[in-house]
Order: structure tokens, then sequence, then C-alpha cells
């Protein structure tokens, strides 16, 4: 990956506090096409908060946001659509009492030529899409409630997918699955980034998402304490990063790195 | 992408297994929630039909007691079905009574003190005015009542609890507590009697068109599924739904066409019309009221647009998941205002209705009518978790609330226990329902 590239995105210098708490310090992150970026940290080390400025769930203090080397207002998760960004979220923000076809069109829903839903219409292009995702899901009838965490997970990223998004933020993907269902994202993922799509992961967990990643960044309390590409760090060494701040030789140190002497 | 499978739409979505009846309630996809509850009402009718006089002698199930009860569950009803939005999406309006007081005093006065000195007494244009003026004002107190709630994240509970004390001194401050009367002569077609129903033949027409809107739905649905490749019902199913409906619809035209008017009635309506007055008496059928009418027209328009519209689905999805709904772009302050608003219209022409009905605009018009509204709701599936609740359940529910009272007052059943009655079935009805929940699951 040369670096001369525009980043699809870039965060520079976001802070954000509430009520005196830095959650996010002066961080700065990037994410190129075709890319996987794992944000890793402890519980609390600003990577949620950081990842949901970008998909305009909170607004920035300080610091810019680029996408394609142009700085972009993001003030709501309306704005963040516009620009090609859907998140899924740790909680799988799913509307739990809708049917999966509600839910992949919800704030977007094709209509009649008389205003008026068009359900059958939403419905077969979901029976679409959550076939290419997951050919076993059957319970297009149901309200989401009733589905188990993976098919939740399958219809939230099927949401994201369903309107062509350039970047996607997934908050714990897999937090919430069973082994057979993360090895279904995981392949989901890499079928993403054939498609050159950019994909944030965010994780505390870093055995969840070393494979997948290309590079990592480390967050601790609201800072950034490097970045590194997978290949040039052990998981042990990413451990250090997150446990302690300590950078290992061939990453590039943060704001946040431990001052070593 | 790379994998361009597409699903063949199984038809593993109607299993056939099950007893009998389960084949029954899957193939016809009827809501099961919705069948108990009208075998609970039928429940209710046949007791209070056994217990005033018998079965074939008992008082309640006469043409005229059901006339009186579609007319008298009407107001309630039309507040019910925009409660359903309010308490889907997790609040709740404790104001409706006290805004259908101070919008019916509002609406007397206009059509009885104000327009008559400019438009003169009695003026075609007087009650569509009267409604008008009600309609904007009902609108404007829900609009305000949900910017309050939305912007100033003010509990709903609290704002509409602060509505309830506050549009009903309204209603008694702007004419000093006094009594309204009489409404114009036209409005007051909106309150029933024997004026205001629209006789035998009108009924007839109104229950064919009703019959033939069901058949076509019917048809039009068939026909998307089709053009999509969903899974379709058996043809015996679509036959027996038309069927069905039809022949409830027109049992209840046949039943309110039953009800003739009552003799002294008849008499002037004959001097009226010029008709000599026969040995046996005139039958003349009143057929279906004009509240009860609109009460069925809103009934339909709410359903239309809970879920057939996009505010509708963002009403449901905000109920389910505010966060997941805002977090989609939804912006749910305004669908806040907006629900509440229409609320208000809805309490505005609850207004209309019950001072039609009065013939009389007074302060304590709508006391206590915000609980019902709710118990009809609630009796009727809303859940107050949120998320969940059909207007037909929340008109069905307005039915049960009316019938339990004119069969107590049939019974001769003291008022104070009427109360106690009521209550109890509330708590159980609500208890059921979250048995029938927690089995579903």
């Amino acid at each position: 990956m040369t670096e001369q590239r525009t980043p699809l995105v870039e965060m520079k210098n976001i802070s954000i506090s509430f009520g005196g708490i830095h959650a996010v310090d002066n961080a700065s992150v990037d994410l190129f096409p075709g890319e996987v970026v794992a944000l890793l940290g402890h519980n609390g080390a600003g990577k949620s908060t950081l990842i949901k400025i970008l998909s305009g769930a909170y607004k920035r203090d300080a610091g810019e946001i680029l996408i394609n080397g142009e700085p972009v207002h993001i003030s709501n998760p309306r704005d963040a659509k516009g620009y090609g960004i859907e998140t899924i979220y740790q909680t799988l923000a799913v509307a739990d009492n809708v049917d999966a076809a509600a839910n992949l069109y919800l704030g977007r829903e094709l209509r009649t030529p008389w205003g008026t839903l068009d359900d059958v219409a939403m419905e077969a292009k979901a029976r679409e899409v959550m076939g290419r995702l997951n050919p076993n899901f059957r319970r297009f009838k149901e309200p989401v409630k009733a589905l188990s965490g993976g098919q939740r997970q399958s219809v939230a990223i099927a949401r994201a997918i369903l309107f062509d998004a350039r970047i996607l933020i997934m908050d714990e993907p897999t937090a919430a699955l069973g082994p057979q269902e993360t090895a279904q994202v995981g392949e989901l993922i890499k079928q993403l980034k054939r498609e050159g799509i950019g994909i944030f992961l965010i994780s505390h967990d870093i055995h969840d998402v070393f494979d997948l990643a290309d590079r990592v960044s480390v967050m601790k309390n609201g800072q950034v304490v490097g970045h590194a590409r997978t290949e040039d760090v052990t998981k042990d060494e990413v451990l250090g990063m997150i446990i302690l701040g300590k950078v290992p030789p061939k990453a590039i140190a943060g704001p946040g790195a431990m001052q070593t002497a | 992408m790379a994998n361009t499978t597409i699903a063949t739409p199984s038809s593993s979505t109607l299993k056939t297994q099950g007893s009998a009846l389960q084949r029954f309630l899957q193939a016809t996809e009827i809501d099961t929630r919705l069948l108990g509850m009208i075998g609970a009402l039928l429940i209710i009718w046949l007791g209070f039909q056994l217990t005033t006089g018998g079965l074939f002698s008992g008082l309640f199930l006469t043409p005229r007691n059901l006339w009186n009860l579609t007319v008298q569950a009407a107001s309630v009803s039309v507040m019910a079905t925009g409660m359903v939005l309010v308490i889907v999406t997790r609040n709740i309006d404790l104001s409706v009574g006290s805004i259908l007081g101070f919008v019916g005093m509002i609406m007397a006065i206009t059509q009885a003190k104000i327009l008559p000195p400019l438009i003169g007494f009695d003026n075609p244009a007087t009650w569509i005015i009267a409604l008008a003026v009600g309609i904007a004002l009902g609108t404007a107190i829900g609009a305000f009542q949900g910017m309050i709630i939305a912007f100033l994240n003010v509990p709903a509970f609290i704002v509409t609890l602060g509505g309830l004390l506050v549009w009903r001194a309204g209603a008694f401050l702007v004419i000093s507590g006094a009594t309204v009367a009489p409404m114009d002569s036209t409005f007051r077609l909106m309150g029933g009697g024997a004026e205001g129903s629209i006789g035998a033949t009108a009924s007839w027409v109104v229950g064919v068109i009703a019959c033939v809107v069901i058949v076509a739905s019917i048809i039009n649905s068939r026909k998307q599924r089709k053009r999509f490749g969903f899974p379709l019902r058996p043809m015996w199913a679509e036959y027996f739904l038309s069927v069905v409906g039809c022949i409830m619809v027109l049992i209840a035209v046949w039943v309110l066409n039953s009800y003739y008017m009552p003799v002294n009635l008849a008499k002037k309506y004959a001097e009226a019309h010029n008709i000599p007055w026969p040995e046996g008496g005139l039958q003349i059928p009143l057929g279906i009221a004009i509240p009860v009418l609109m009460a069925v027209g809103i009934a339909i328009a709410m359903s239309f647009l809970t879920t057939r519209t996009r505010f509708g689905r963002y009403v449901f999805a905000i109920g389910g998941n505010p966060e997941a709904a805002e977090l989609a772009g939804i912006k749910t302050r305004w669908v806040t205002v907006r629900i509440f608003a229409l609320m208000g219209a809805l309490c505005a022409i609850a207004a209309a209705i019950s001072t039609a009905r009065l013939n009389a605009a007074t302060n304590a018009q709508g006391t206590l009518d915000e609980l019902y509204t709710i118990a009809a709701a609630v009796i009727g599936g809303t859940s107050l978790a949120g998320g969940m609740g059909t207007i037909s359940g929340a008109v069905l529910g307005a039915i049960v609330m009316q019938s339990l009272q004119s069969g107590m007052v049939l019974l001769r059943i003291d008022t104070p226990l009427q109360s106690i009655v009521i209550g109890i079935v509330l708590v159980m009805a609500v208890w059921l329902d979250t048995v029938y929940r927690g089995r579903a699951k």
C-alpha cells in the first residue's frame, strides 16, 4: 500500500470531551479503499466515541474529517450516510419490532407512485440481499426481535451494504456471535474488502480482528498509542500497545505512546 | 458482488404442520390476538344477553342496544386510534379528555356565540367553520405539547398531566363555567340520533362498498405477492377471508338497519315529510349513525397511516428502539411532534362528536376520557413498553369498554360497582396479554 494515495477517510486531531473528561484527545486515524483497519483498545479507551464522531452520532469539539481528501461536515447520521459511511453498532442498532425488510430500508423506504410504502418491493430486494449474505435466512415476516444474534447481525450488515457503502464501520461486529457466525462475518468482511470498501473494525479483543485487519490503530485513555501494519507486529506486541501503551519498533508512535526515559 | 445467488423464496414460510386449527390460522394469516379479542367480546356480549333475560329475550343483543353501543363508543374509539401511536412510541397522553373539553367548548362558542352575528343563525357553513376551528386548535395544542416533549425533553407523562389541568381549567375560564347550547343543526348530525343517521338505503350502499373494498384489497395483495413470486395463501383461504369479511359487514349493517325510530320521533318525521300515520305505526330504520361512520372512517385512515406510510413505519421503529431509529437517520423528534399533533386533531373530532351528541358544551365534558382512551388502547393490545399495537385492536378495545358499561347499566349495577368492574377488567386484560406474549416467545 503506497502512502501517496489519498486516504478514503482521514480523521485529523479529533477531540471531544464530555463534562471535562477528554473521551478522545487529539486522535488521528486514516483508512484506504479496500483496507481493513482495526481500532483497538480497552473498554473506555475512546475508540467507540471516536468512530461515533465519524458516523455522526456525536459532534466533535476539535479536529477535521477528510473524505477522499476533501474536508466534510458531519453533524448527524444522515450526513454520514450521504458520504457513504455506514455503521454497524455494537448494540446492533436494529428496530426490534419490525421485520428484516423494514429494517434494511429504515429511513430510506421504497415508495409506490402514490407515496405509500412499497413493502413488496422492499421484501423482494431484502430477499435478494439477504440471500447473498446469509442464504439460510428465511424469516422475512417476523420481527427482528425473534431472530438469533447472527441473523440480526446479518440484517445489520445487509442494511449497511444495501446502499453502496464505501466506508463501513463495525463496532464489535462479532461480540454477540457464536464461532460459526463469527467465521461467517469474517468471510463477509473479506468479500466487502475485495469490492474496495474501507472498513473500520473496532474491538477490545485483539483475537477477534487481528487476522482480518491490514493495520491496527491502538487507543488508550482517549489518545492514539500508535499505528502498525499487522504483518510488522505480533499479537503480543499489539497487546503491549493496548495494555501499557508501549510502542514496538516497527510501529508509528502516536501522542498516547508511553514515554520511554 | 462476486456471489450473486438469489435466494428463491421458499414455501417453508408457510409451514404445514401442527393441528388443523394451526394450519387454518397459518393459511389465513389471521392475527390470533385479534381473534382472541373478538372471542372475548362475544363472550361479554353473550354473558350480558343471558343475564338480562336469557338468550332470546335478553336486552343486550337487541338492535337498539347495539345501535346505541356503536354511537357511544365512537368518541373514545376516535381518540384511541391516536393513543395507539402515542403509546407505541413509549409516550402517554393524559390530556386528551381535557383537550376534548376545551376544544369542544371553543367549537360551541364559535357556532353559538361568534358566528351567528357574523353569518346568521343556522348558516350552512357554520358547522364546517366550527369543526375547522376545532381541528386547527386541537392540532395546535397537540403540537405544542409534542414540542415540549420532543425538544425540551420533558417526559410526556408530566407535560400531558399539566395539559390535563390546564385545558380543563381553560374550558371553564373561556366562558366562566357556563354551558353553551344549542349547537348548529347541521353540526348536530355528527352526534348521531334519529337525524344524524343515514337511513337504510344508504347504509346498505355503504355495506356493499365495504364488501367491494374488502374483495378488491384481497385480490390486490395476491397480485402483489405474485409479482415478486412470494408464497401465496391457498385459494380457499382467500375465499374464506373474503366471504367472512363481507358477511360480517353485512350483518353489522342489517343489525343497525333493524333499529327503528322511536314512535314519537317517527311521528314527527311523518309530519315533516307529509307521510300519513299508518295503523300499526311507522317503522323507519335508522341505519348507520354519522358518528359511527366517522369513527370507522378514521379507524381505516389511521390503519392506513400506520401500516402503509413512512410515518407509520417510523412510529413503530421508534417504539421498538428509539436509538436505532435515530441512528437510521429518522428525525425522531419531529415524528413525536406529529404524533401529538395528530392526537390533538383526533381529540377535536371526538369533541365534535360528543358536543353534537349532547347538543351542548360543558366544562366537564370528556372528564376521565383519557383513562377510557388509554384503557381501550391497552385492552386492544397496545404495549406500554412500546413498539406494539394495532388500530383495529384499539377500536375493539373501545367497544369492549363500552359494552361493559352499557351491559352493566342494563343490569342496573351501581356506578361505583361499574368502575370496580372496569378497573378489574383492565388489569386482567393486560395480565392475559402478558401471558400471551410470554408464550409467543
